[in-house]
């Protein structure tokens, strides 16, 4: 019986507590009886025969008719998937969205369609490369649909695949991929690692336009987002959510296949990564001891390989099927049962340590502008009620913050970093001033369409993904950061934990309250 | 070059058929083993009984003593700590390398048994490959999955590779083969398989019995379903393709070239499917992995869906339409073909 996660006040005797550091970790000790550390829920046992209970769910979906019903033999079929930005880090194959996508197509082939297309539902990320194609869908399904032209790859900025859908009340308008918009069923497989993805927003923002997408992915949208794990207080859920009703009335028929997963995101030797300290055995201590030896002393590009070729070994807890809106509300409850900690109140300074990874970097590098968003954007926002740190507090992080781009994956970032950042930091003004600019620039344009780039606007909108976070603390310290870097991020850089507290007590005075999130695994805070 | 002679080619160690010299030396001096042993044996021919074994009365009926070969032939010692040792280190040493040399086998489709092989001790499965040629073995041996390969039973026929001591003793230990009679339904044979099963054995059974006799296969017989009802063991169903062409049934030389093992779903019988239903069930499962391996899934899926996978057996009209099809089948292969040498110039016609 896996353990609930659970809030440990920190006392003398309590050992240092784990700090991710980009691509390595530190032990960072906390200041007794004024710190607290969150430690996640154990990972929750995974279903046993996970491809009878995927049969199971398209056979008995929630408010549609069973999947082979659905089906014609004359009818166009487009089945839509997440893309690498799920599950990080990558699980193990048979990657679920594998073992959906085979199952609806042998009900699709018992039906006798003819007519499938497979796209990848990339929103503005950068398209998959071949070898992610088959880790995602497996071989057998790349091997038979790739080389015919029939799985493809989503592209936002292709005027002649794209389709408006309609406007919404609130005048937002919709536009998505043609050949979905004009199938007669859309089955969508998806994994919800967390509670933000999934519901409405696989398709309209994994099948959408730029046009469309930045009526929610905007500075005004993502400050009254409280929180990206609350889709009920998210102004950006909202949007979608909207957008979502407008697409039931006047779009395609969807079937939203959605998966949770546990958090069992480490396998061997890194499993102690997600113990609670005090637990650790020799053998826990020895492998922390060596691999942070060695990682310190191995260059970014060797340590950066060896975290991505990590495979997680998640497990299935829950599949769920059929029409969205209720399928997602289900598979809410699945994903909050994983992660939800209760917690009492806020506290003057938050921590958290920032690993390699987040969902903009997958076979990637952590650019300064993902540790903010990874930070303000994703790690702030692992809350449902109020924030883990009062609004003027202060947002303690750990991560070296290298200089370093991809620049196949993220040419536009390069800019934005020198650009946009040397002249604002501010999401409202950037907006304004310059992300025009760079959406339409033709370079990023051709980038993103024909190369492996993140659309040119993408590096504003991991932006904004922290534009809450941003607003609501008062001071962000980055610790160990190349101190450069950190200031034009318009953060304050600190060597050591303790300057790093010593600096936040110009803010929150002499003995701030402190909160650490402990990652891994995830955790959402209920804080009451 | 059009006028180089066939001597100018050995003499730079190559052969117009693509043969190397060096196998021509070994060749020899095989047979000049074979020879200098037959000289040595010779004088022996000379004496009788009882330097010799006596000859019979063609009148008296001498009573025949068992001599533990066939059926009968106990394996249980090559399931011992040191006979185990051996093979592992049979298996990942000289097997490992012939394999490889011999046949190059692309794996496929162990994405399929994932969920068997996540848990610390994987249950035993059958394995229930079709069957063209001795190395399948080897190929199967080498495919399977580490924590299935060394605890493995290979079901051999009991007439064939346990007739002589030999030859029994080489292929318990170096394949853990045990004897299967095919002539008759064995009640021993069956209680042998299912004892090495209980004690945590996975199983090779070829279900069509033989090596296929001209290329295409045979008929599955019910022996690994019956087993697999009787000791709920998954069945995994493995389409092997390319090993008849390297060397099939007839062949007295190696062809070296490539083979694809694809491996599938597992399959266990349905709550009231007799034992002959989940057979048709099995051959048609090996039967969609070589539609997969000829096309692709998407294809084979639709075909099976539709009821027009192509039968392991071939077409049923039985004249040189067979072969010819025989012929088809291969060119659509990717594997079977040989190794080509790499061309130094370009192909212009």
């Amino acid at each position: 019986m896996p353990r609930p996660g659970f809030v440990l006040d920190v006392d003398r005797s309590t050992p240092p507590t784990l700090f991710w550091r980009g691509e390595g970790f530190s032990l960072e000790r906390l200041p007794a009886d004024r710190s607290r550390i969150i430690y996640p829920p154990e990972p929750l046992a995974g279903l046993d025969n996970l491809d009878g209970h995927i049969r199971d769910a398209l056979l008995n979906p929630l408010d549609m008719d069973p999947l082979p019903e659905l089906l014609k033999p004359d009818m166009k079929l487009t089945i839509c998937f997440d893309d690498a930005s799920l599950s990080l880090p990558k699980m193990q194959q048979p990657d679920n969205r594998q073992r959906i996508v085979e199952a609806v197509l042998d009900m699709a082939a018992e039906a006798g369609v003819d007519d499938v297309h497979i796209i990848a539902a990339l929103g503005l990320h950068r398209r998959m490369h071949e070898y992610e194609l088959r880790h995602v869908l497996g071989d057998r399904i790349v091997d038979a649909f790739l080389p015919k032209g029939f799985l493809y790859q989503h592209d936002a900025e292709d005027p002649d695949n794209i389709t408006e859908i309609g406007h919404t009340d609130e005048g937002e308008v919709l536009e998505i991929n043609k050949r979905a918009a004009e199938s007669d069923l859309v089955v969508y497989a998806n994994i919800n690692q967390v509670a933000m993805d999934g519901g409405w927003k696989s398709l309209t923002t994994g099948l959408a336009s730029y046009r469309c997408l930045s009526e929610h992915h905007n500075p005004a949208s993502l400050q009254n987002t409280r929180s990206l794990m609350d889709r009920h207080h998210s102004a950006l859920h909202k949007s979608i959510w909207r957008m979502g009703e407008l697409l039931r009335d006047s779009g395609p028929t969807v079937f939203q296949v959605e998966t949770t997963i546990n958090t069992e995101a480490f396998p061997s030797p890194f499993e102690f990564l997600a113990k609670r300290e005090w637990e650790w055995t020799a053998r826990d201590r020895g492998l922390f001891l060596a691999s942070s030896k060695s990682l310190n002393k191995l260059p970014n590009r060797t340590k950066r390989k060896l975290f991505h070729k990590i495979e997680a070994p998640y497990r299935t807890t829950s599949v769920q099927a059929g029409f969205t809106a209720t399928v997602h509300e289900r598979t809410l409850e699945n994903v909050y049962q994983q992660h939800l900690v209760e917690v009492d109140g806020q506290t003057d300074i938050l921590t958290m340590g920032i690993p390699f990874i987040s969902p903009y970097n997958p076979e990637s590098i952590m650019n300064p502008i993902l540790v903010m968003c990874m930070g303000l954007g994703y790690l702030f926002n692992m809350y449902r009620g109020k924030p883990l740190v009062k609004e003027g507090g202060v947002v303690i992080m750990t991560h070296p913050t290298y200089e370093e781009f991809h620049p196949v994956h993220h040419p536009s970032y390069i800019d934005f970093f020198d650009e946009v950042l040397a002249d604002t930091n501010d999401p409202a003004v950037m907006s304004t001033k310059w992300e025009k600019k760079y959406a339409e620039d033709e370079w990023y344009r051709h980038l993103y369409r024909t190369s492996y780039a993140y659309h040119g606007v993408h590096p504003f909108y991991a932006w904004y993904w922290g534009a809450h976070g941003q607003q609501h603390a008062g001071k962000v310290i980055i610790v160990g950061g190349y101190a450069a870097t950190v200031r034009k991020l318009g953060f304050t850089p600190a060597s050591t934990m303790n300057d790093a507290l010593e600096i936040a007590s110009d803010t929150v005075g002499r003995s701030p309250t402190i909160s650490h999130l402990h990652v891994p695994g995830v955790l959402v805070a209920d804080v009451k | 070059m059009a006028g180089r002679t066939s001597h100018q080619y050995i003499r730079r160690g190559q052969r117009p058929d693509g043969a190397h010299r060096s196998i021509h030396v070994a060749q020899r001096a095989a047979s000049m083993v074979e020879g200098a042993v037959r000289t040595a044996a010779r004088p022996l021919a000379r004496y009788g009984f009882p330097y010799r074994r006596p000859t019979a009365p063609k009148h008296v009926v001498v009573p025949r003593k068992p001599n533990g070969l066939g059926d009968t032939y106990d394996t249980e010692w090559a399931r011992q700590p040191l006979a185990r040792s051996l093979r592992g280190v049979i298996i990942e040493g000289p097997m490992r390398l012939a394999v490889r040399t011999i046949a190059s086998p692309r794996v496929s489709g162990l994405d399929r048994l994932t969920d068997l092989l996540r848990v610390d001790n994987p249950r035993p499965v059958i394995f229930a490959p079709n069957h063209h040629s001795h190395i399948d073995t080897g190929v199967m041996i080498r495919s399977i999955p580490a924590s299935w390969r060394h605890e493995l039973v290979v079901a051999a026929a009991a007439d064939y590779f346990f007739d002589a001591r030999w030859k029994a003793a080489l292929s318990a230990l170096a394949l853990n083969a045990i004897p299967i009679d095919r002539g008759a339904t064995s009640r021993a044979t069956f209680d042998r398989l299912r004892d090495v099963i209980a004690d945590g054995n996975s199983l090779i059974i070829y279900p069509e019995g033989g090596r296929s006799p001209d290329g295409w296969g045979q008929d599955f017989k019910g022996g690994a379903a019956y087993l697999s009802t009787r000791t709920s063991a998954p069945i995994i169903p493995v389409h092997i393709d390319g090993t008849g062409e390297i060397f099939g049934k007839g062949a007295n030389r190696l062809s070296p070239g490539r083979t694809a093992v694809l491996f599938g779903t597992p399959l266990l019988a349905a709550e009231g499917e007799n034992t002959r239903r989940f057979n048709e069930r099995i051959e048609a499962a090996v039967a969609r992995l070589g539609d997969e391996t000829l096309t692709d899934w998407w294809t084979a899926t639709r075909n099976a869906a539709s009821g027009r996978s192509p039968k392991l057996s071939g077409p049923d009209h039985n004249s040189w339409r067979r072969q010819w099809r025989l012929g088809e089948k291969r060119r659509g292969s990717t594997a079977g073909i040989r190794r080509r040498r790499i061309r130094r110039w370009p192909d212009l016609g």
